[in-house]
C-alpha cells in the first residue's frame, strides 16, 4: 500500500490490515524529512533513533493485538511542548540547548495512547508571530509555494503536515497560531475552548489565552486527536471537570437547520476580495447542506487586536522572566527582537500608574468581547468567519511592520479572548495558495464545530488537492 | 513623643505539601535541592495547583484574628527579578486577601494572605572560591502574611503581641511558628510622633529586617525609637513621599544599619494569576472552618482564672503556664482531683511552672502525691531557707519592686522562686511568711 498523503484514519486502517508495519511508515516519514526538510525548514529536531525504537516497540504490541487508539502512529510536536530526553527549544537560541526532565501532559498522553514523535518542529519564537519568520532557526517555507510564509506561530507543524513529512502535527492557539497556519497550509487546524485541553509541560506564552490544539488532514483526525488530549489534568488548575464525549461520533450527522452566523464586522474593509470571495462559495456550501445563515453583530471586535496586545504582552513579559539563564539555557542577550519587543510592551503597561489605563481597560473590554459571543450564540449556532484577511504572504513581505504583522490576527484573536473554540477548515485555493474560514462555537461545542465541518469537507474535499 | 510600631509578619504554615506543588513542605535541616519538582523550581510550562488545606489554614488564622473573610477572593503575580525566585515572581495576593480587616490583642489587622516561600540563598567559600548557592526546599512553601496597623505603642507591647501571635498559631495548630528557623519572621516599621514649639512632626518611616527572635524585635525597636530621635533633633528631617527605609538589624552591634536608602517605589506589576481560578467560598464552608477553630489560649486562660477564682495569682506565673500546651494539659487534668483532695490550686500550677516535674510523662496521680507529701512539715531547717529567700529576694529586684508597689500577689513567683531551689522541700506556707517579712525589711 502506498504510504503517500495518509490521513491518521488511512494509518490506523493500514496497520491493523498490516499493509505496512509502523516501523516501515515511521522509516517512510523519516526518509521523506531527509529529502525534503533542508527546503521546508518544519523541523528543528528529528528524533530518528528515539522513533524507530518506539515504531519497533509499537509493532510488537500490534502482533500482540493490544489496542491503544494511536498505536504505533508517527506525529510532529511542535517545539514548544516539553519533551522529556528531546530538546525543546521554543525556537529561542536562549533553550538551544534545554532538555527537559518532564512530558507535557499532552506529549505524555499522545505516547500513552501509542503515537510516535518523530520530531519537534519549526515555530515563531515563543510562539510570537504569524509567520514563522520569527523564530530563531530560520524561516519555515509554505510547501504549496515557495518563497511565501506557511502562517505562523506553528510554522513547522503545518509545513510537515502540509508536505506530508507526518501526518498531523500538534500546535498552540495564542491569537491564531493554529488556524492561520492551518489556512495558509490547506489543513484542519483546531484551537479548543480554554482549559480543555491541558497546558501543563506547553511553555507558557500568554496564560488566559493559550490553547493547545493540532493540525491535521481531515476533520475525523482531527476530532480523534482531541479524543486523546482533552479533559481535566489536575496539574492544570484551569481544566474544568467536563466530560469528554467522542468527537467523532457525531460526524455523519446532517447540520440542516443549523443556524450560522456572518459577523458583518469581519466582512468590512481591509478584507482581501479573494478572500471574501473564496468565503462566500464556502457559505454557499453550508446554504447547500441545509443551513440557515444569518447576519448578526459582534459590535466589539474592532477592539479584540488593541485589547489582545495589551494582555498578550503583560503576560508574556511575566512568564519570559524566569529564563535570566541562572538554572538552565542561557541569557537574556539571547532574546529575539520580537521577544524583547513585547517584553517591553508588556512590563510597560503592568506598570504602576499605566496598569489602570491599559491592563485594567483591556481586562474590562475582554469581558465586552465575550458578551458580545455569549449574546450571539443566544441567536445562532455556530459563526464562520474568513480565518485571515489575506492570502497567505511572501516571505519578509511584513517582516519590517510589526504592526502589518500583527494584523493578520484580527479574525483570530477573538477567539482567544472570550476562550471559546475555533476550527479552520480550507476553503480552497487562490493562485495555488491556500485559503480557509473558522467556524466558532459556544464553550465546550467542538463537537458541533467537527460535525459542520465534517459536512462541509464531505462536499469540497479540498484535502484531497495534491500541489 | 509617640512611637508607631506596625508589624509585617510571614508565618509558615505546617501543611504536608507545599502552596502549589506536591513537594513536601517542611524543609528544615533537609539536605538542599531534594525537595523540588518541576512547578517550585519554576521549569517551563510548569503550572501552579492551590493547595486547599494552606487555604483553610489561613482562614482559621483569620477567623482567629477576627477577620472579615472574603468570599471571593483571588491570587496575583508579583513580578520581580531574584535569584531565589525561580519564576521571576511571586504567587501572593495583591487587591481581594483571604482575610480583611480584624483585631488581635488591641491591635488593628489590616490583612492577611497567602502567598509562596521564597528559595534560599546561601553565600559561602567552596575551594577558595567565594560563591552564592540556591536551596530550592523552601521555594513554594505556603507562607501567611499578616500585617497590623500602626497601631503597636511600644516595644514591649510589639513583642507581647508577637509572643501571643505566636501561642495563637500553635493553638491553631497550622504553624510551629519558630522564630530561630525561619518559621515566623517579623519586620516592624517604626516612626515617632514629635511635639515641638507647639507643633507636631513626624520622623521618616523605617522598615527593619532580619530579626530572628522577639527579644531583638524589642530592642531594634527600641534603638531606632533613640536613632530616630537624635536624628530628628540633628537634622529636623520629616517623613514624606519617598524617604522611607529599610535597615537591619545588627545583633553584635546591637543596632540597626541602613540597608537601602529610598524605599525606591517598588513597582511589582501585579496582576491576577491566569493560571489559577479565583477562590470562592460559600458562607457554610466558612461556617464549617470557623466552628472546627480549637478554643484559644486566651479564651481557656481567662476561663480557668474564673474557675479557680485565680484573680490574684501572679500573671507571671499563669503566663509560664499558658505558653505551653503540655503545661496547660497537665494542670487541666490535675486541677479537678487537687480540689477533691482540698489541695491549692496555686500549688498544682507553682509545681507545674517551676518545672520541678516533667510535664510530658508525669500522671495527674503523681502530681497530687508530690503536693501531698509537700504539706508534710519541712524537711531543711529555718536558716537554710532564709538564707535561700534571702539570695531569691536579691536576685528578682523587680518582682520585690513591684511588691513594694502593692502588688502583693507577687509574692507566689517569689514562693515559687524558693521551692524550685529548695526542690520542692521547704514548706511553702512558712516560706511565704519568712519572705513576707524579709521584703518588708528589705
Amino acid at each position: 500500500m502506498k504510504k503517500e498523503r495518509l490521513t491518521i484514519k488511512d494509518i490506523i486502517l493500514g496497520l491493523e490490515k498490516k499493509s505496512f508495519s509502523s516501523v516501515e511508515l515511521t522509516q517512510f516519514y523519516l526518509d521523506q524529512i531527509d529529502k525534503k526538510n533542508p527546503q521546508i525548514n518544519a523541523f528543528i529536531t528529528v528524533c530518528k533513533k528515539e522513533a524507530l525504537l518506539q515504531a519497533k516497540t509499537a509493532d510488537k504490541l500490534l502482533e500482540k493485538g493490544i489496542k491503544k487508539p494511536l498505536l504505533g502512529v508517527p506525529l510532529a510536536i511542535k517545539d514548544i511542548f516539553l519533551t522529556k530526553g528531546i530538546k525543546t527549544t521554543a525556537a529561542s537560541k536562549v533553550l538551544s540547548d534545554f532538555i527537559p526532565v518532564y512530558d507535557a501532559t499532552v506529549v505524555a498522553k499522545l505516547k500513552e495512547a501509542g503515537a510516535i514523535i518523530l520530531g519537534k518542529t519549526n515555530m515563531d519564537a515563543w510562539a510570537h508571530g504569524s509567520s514563522g519568520e520569527n523564530s530563531d532557526f530560520g524561516v519555515t517555507q509554505n510547501p504549496w509555494q515557495k518563497g511565501f510564509v506557511p502562517g505562523g506561530s506553528s510554522s513547522g507543524s503545518a509545513a510537515c503536515v502540509a508536505a506530508d513529512l507526518a501526518p498531523a502535527a500538534t500546535g498552540t492557539d495564542t491569537g491564531g497560531s493554529i488556524r492561520l497556519p492551518a489556512s495558509f497550509c490547506n489543513l484542519v487546524g483546531l484551537k479548543p475552548t480554554y482549559g480543555r485541553v491541558s497546558r501543563y509541560g506547553i511553555i507558557a506564552m500568554s496564560s488566559s489565552l493559550d490553547a493547545i490544539g493540532h493540525l491535521t488532514k481531515t476533520v475525523y483526525d482531527s476530532a480523534l486527536l482531541l479524543n486523546i488530549t482533552a479533559g481535566k489534568d489536575k496539574t492544570d488548575a484551569t481544566t474544568p471537570k467536563i466530560d469528554v464525549p467522542d468527537y467523532t461520533q457525531n460526524l455523519g450527522k446532517s447540520i440542516k437547520g443549523l443556524k450560522i452566523g456572518l459577523p458583518k464586522q469581519y466582512f468590512q474593509d481591509g478584507l482581501d476580495k479573494e478572500v471574501l470571495l473564496q468565503t462566500q462559495k464556502a457559505i454557499k456550501v453550508f446554504q447547500d447542506l441545509g443551513a440557515n445563515i444569518v447576519e448578526i453583530d459582534l459590535p466589539h471586535t474592532k477592539y479584540a487586536l488593541a485589547v489582545y496586545y495589551i494582555i498578550q504582552p503583560a503576560e508574556v513579559s511575566s512568564n519570559l522572566a524566569r529564563y535570566d539563564g541562572i538554572r538552565y539555557g542561557l541569557d537574556r542577550t539571547y532574546f529575539g527582537n520580537e521577544a524583547k519587543r513585547r517584553i517591553m510592551l508588556g512590563a510597560f503597561s503592568l506598570s504602576s500608574g499605566y496598569w489602570d489605563a491599559y491592563y485594567l481597560k483591556a481586562m474590562q473590554v475582554r469581558t465586552l468581547i465575550k458578551d458580545d459571543f455569549e449574546n450571539a450564540f443566544k441567536k445562532v449556532d455556530l459563526i464562520l468567519t474568513p480565518t485571515s484577511p489575506t492570502l497567505p504572504f511572501k516571505i519578509g513581505q511584513k517582516t519590517k511592520q510589526p504592526l502589518q504583522m500583527y494584523l493578520s490576527d484580527i479574525f483570530t484573536v477573538t477567539a482567544n479572548l472570550a476562550g471559546i473554540p475555533g476550527l479552520n477548515l480550507p476553503s480552497g485555493f487562490v493562485n495555488g495558495l491556500p485559503t480557509g474560514i473558522q467556524l466558532l462555537g459556544l464553550q465546550f461545542s467542538e463537537d458541533l464545530l467537527f460535525q459542520a465541518g465534517f459536512q462541509y469537507e464531505q462536499k469540497t474535499n479540498f484535502y484531497q488537492k495534491t500541489k | 513623643m509617640t512611637i508607631f510600631i506596625g508589624l509585617e509578619i510571614h508565618i509558615e504554615l505546617k501543611t504536608e505539601s507545599k502552596m502549589f506543588c506536591r513537594c513536601q513542605a517542611n524543609h528544615f535541616g533537609k539536605k538542599p535541592n531534594t525537595q523540588t519538582c518541576p512547578v517550585c523550581l519554576g521549569l517551563p510550562g510548569a503550572l501552579p495547583v492551590a493547595n486547599r488545606k494552606a487555604i483553610e489554614y489561613a482562614l482559621m488564622a483569620g477567623m482567629s484574628l477576627d477577620c472579615q473573610i472574603a468570599f471571593f477572593s483571588k491570587f496575583d503575580r508579583k513580578n520581580y527579578s531574584y535569584p531565589d525566585l525561580p519564576k521571576g515572581y511571586q504567587i501572593s495576593q495583591y487587591d481581594l486577601p483571604l482575610c480583611g480587616k480584624g483585631e488581635f490583642e488591641k491591635v488593628i489587622i489590616r490583612r492577611v494572605h497567602i502567598e509562596e516561600d521564597t528559595g534560599k540563598m546561601i553565600h559561602k567559600v567552596v575551594n577558595g572560591e567565594r560563591v552564592s548557592l540556591i536551596d530550592f526546599n523552601r521555594s513554594g512553601v505556603p507562607l501567611l502574611e499578616i500585617v497590623t496597623e500602626p497601631d503597636i505603642r511600644s516595644a514591649k507591647q510589639a513583642g507581647d503581641f508577637l509572643r501571643k501571635l505566636r501561642q495563637n498559631v500553635r493553638d491553631l495548630g497550622i504553624s510551629d511558628a519558630d522564630m530561630e528557623k525561619g518559621q515566623m519572621r517579623c519586620e516592624p516599621t517604626v516612626n515617632l510622633q514629635i511635639k515641638k514649639d507647639g507643633k507636631t512632626f513626624y520622623t521618616p518611616l523605617a522598615e527593619i529586617k532580619n530579626i530572628n527572635s522577639f527579644k531583638f524585635v524589642e530592642k531594634a525597636i527600641d534603638y531606632e525609637m533613640q536613632r530616630q530621635l537624635k536624628e530628628f533633633e540633628k537634622d529636623g528631617v520629616e517623613k514624606k513621599d519617598g524617604n522611607k527605609t529599610t535597615r537591619g538589624w545588627d545583633e553584635k552591634k546591637q543596632e540597626t544599619v541602613l540597608q537601602r536608602e529610598k524605599e525606591e517605589a517598588a513597582d511589582y506589576r501585579y496582576f491576577p494569576e491566569p493560571d489559577l481560578p479565583p477562590i470562592r467560598l460559600s458562607k457554610q464552608e466558612i461556617e464549617k472552618i470557623k466552628n472546627a477553630l480549637p478554643e484559644s489560649t486566651q479564651d481557656k486562660k481567662q476561663k480557668i482564672i474564673k474557675t479557680y477564682n485565680l484573680k490574684d495569682y501572679p500573671e507571671k506565673n499563669l503566663d509560664i503556664l499558658f505558653s505551653q500546651k503540655e503545661m496547660i494539659s497537665l494542670f487541666e487534668s490535675t486541677a479537678p482531683l487537687a480540689m477533691k483532695e482540698s489541695i491549692k490550686i496555686e500549688d498544682v500550677i507553682n509545681l507545674i511552672v517551676n518545672k520541678r516535674v516533667n510535664v510530658v510523662k508525669t500522671k495527674p496521680e503523681e502530681l497530687i502525691k508530690t503536693l501531698k507529701e509537700k504539706q508534710q512539715p519541712s524537711q531543711i531547717n529555718q536558716s537554710e531557707i532564709s538564707e535561700i529567700i534571702i539570695g531569691t529576694i536579691v536576685e528578682n529586684s523587680e518582682t520585690v519592686a513591684e511588691f513594694k508597689k502593692g502588688k502583693e500577689a507577687v509574692i507566689e513567683f517569689l514562693v515559687g522562686q524558693v521551692m524550685n531551689k529548695t526542690k520542692g522541700q521547704a514548706d511553702p506556707n512558712q516560706a511565704r511568711q519568712i519572705l513576707r517579712e524579709k521584703l518588708k525589711s528589705a
